[in-house]
């Protein structure tokens, strides 16, 4: 009789064990569910991950903030301290800028005199959208950002995404008022480039780090550190001659690029409309992915 | 006081401790989006929930359920831009195996804390790197997971002693 309340005790704590158990398969399979329900549908999980980001992208938006309020106070200070060589290094560039402004103004009269004898029909100027960048944490594994403009200010899947300095990415998924941007530099992202200099076509491949690499070039095509890089145009995403960056190392088989855009220094982004749906549409893309592999 | 109104008290009390280790797990998972400007930083950004997944199952696993750590984890994907279900595996993963541990693990020094939670965080991104890999079919640079865990296990302390502190505080309102 002595050993009962003890039976007992043991048995609601190997029943207790069992249901914890079994609560945690049910969990884990339910994530595994997740991951090939996203796998096999990828519109649905993405409109569900609209709808957290639309939630949640407020909460960012102030959060956010006094980071950018420290990290402008930090530049200040650092600008103060050079501010000398970096008056020389604008008066110099000022000048650079000038001669430049000058060849412009002749290329561009030269240029309108040529279209018209062309009879050339200029396509259509593109809108543009400007977002604040909310939110910036995929870590390792993930290259993208959360931007403040969504549907509800014209944004769209698909279309390119700048800053004065280059290409940031494009526009991955759309919520009404926020807006995933996949980089460059994320494992999934291809952009169809061209080296200015040599107009050799190639697909710029994110890999995760922040070197992207260049690969499909033709065989035979010659490149070097320094060529500028450019969108070629090509599949209708973007348009051509935005730049992407500069060929940072040629090696034996990789040829690795330097974005002009640096992720740390993404504050405000333009979404840029160019009219352009690209080659494939978004439910064309998703019916693709399961044949291609 | 009666005792069917203390115990109304004990159980709102209860609850209202559970919401907040809830809520803190959550608050950490949207500060841990938060762009902070500094070159190289978003690539190897710590994962703070993870430490609060770690930290709620050894002292206070009734205040932060497996279920919440599911969704702590959802909220993770949805935000960070990681296909579905990924951090949600590794986070359920993680209170499992801490759980089981629990007993070893209560009242023991800081740095045998620290050092478990170094191993645990070593499995979860050794598991994430697996899981993504098996998602896009792609295997990525190992080098940016390497940094983030010791940036993770680096940060540790300081959210531990923050927890520590909030948990004080939770503690004595209940």
């Amino acid at each position: 009789m002595k050993n009962r309340p003890h039976l007992s005790h043991h048995l609601i704590h190997s029943e207790k064990g069992m249901a914890s158990r079994f609560g945690y398969l049910g969990l884990v399979l339910a994530a595994f569910a997740l991951m090939l329900l996203g796998k096999a549908d990828v519109e649905v999980m993405e409109k569900v991950r609209s709808t957290v980001s639309d939630t949640i992208a407020p909460v960012l938006e102030i959060l956010s903030r006094p980071a950018t309020a420290v990290d402008q106070v930090v530049d200040d200070v650092t600008q103060m301290t050079n501010l000398r060589n970096e008056n020389i290094r604008l008066r110099e560039e000022n000048q650079r800028l000038i001669e430049w402004q000058s060849a412009a103004r002749k290329l561009s009269s030269e240029n309108q005199q040529l279209k018209g004898l062309l009879n050339f029909a200029p396509g259509a100027e593109p809108g543009f959208v400007s977002g604040r960048v909310v939110a910036d944490s995929g870590g390792a594994f993930v290259h993208s950002v959360l931007v403040s403009a969504g549907a509800r200010d014209g944004v769209s899947k698909g279309q390119a995404v700048i800053t004065g300095d280059g290409l940031v990415g494009r526009v991955h998924a759309v919520g009404s008022r926020s807006a995933r941007v996949l980089l460059l530099t994320d494992l999934n992202s291809r952009i169809p480039v061209v080296v200015e200099a040599t107009r050799t076509r190639a697909i710029l491949a994110g890999d995760n780090t922040d070197r992207p690499r260049l690969v499909h070039m033709p065989p035979g095509a010659t490149v070097s550190a320094g060529d500028r890089i450019v969108t070629s145009g090509h599949g209708g995403a973007f348009p051509p001659g935005i730049p992407v960056g500069v060929v940072a190392l040629v090696g034996e088989s990789t040829i690795t690029v330097k974005p002009y855009v640096y992720r740390d220094r993404l504050e405000y982004v333009r979404v840029v409309d160019y009219g352009l749906q690209g080659i494939l549409d978004s439910n064309f893309a998703a019916e693709g992915a399961g044949v291609i592999k | 006081m009666s005792s069917n109104e203390f115990d109304v008290l004990a159980t709102s009390g209860s609850c209202y401790a559970r919401h907040n280790a809830v809520f803190f797990t959550l608050v950490l998972v949207v500060l841990g989006q938060v762009p902070l400007h500094i070159p190289g930083f978003a690539e190897v950004a710590p994962l703070l929930p993870l430490m609060a997944v770690y930290h709620w199952a050894i002292y206070r696993p009734d205040l932060l359920p497996a279920i919440a750590v599911f969704m702590a984890g959802l909220l993770q994907d949805a935000l960070s831009g990681m296909p579905f279900g990924i951090n949600t595996v590794v986070f359920v993963l993680v209170h499992m195996v801490v759980m089981t541990q629990q007993m070893f693990f209560m009242g023991k020094s800081f740095s045998i804390i620290w050092l478990g939670f170094s191993l645990v965080a070593a499995g979860a991104t050794v598991l994430t790197w697996l899981l993504t890999a098996l998602f896009y079919s792609a295997f990525t640079s190992p080098e940016s997971a390497f940094i983030q865990y010791l940036v993770t296990v680096g940060v540790f302390p300081l959210l531990a002693w923050l927890q520590v502190r909030w948990q004080q505080s939770v503690l004595a309102q209940v």
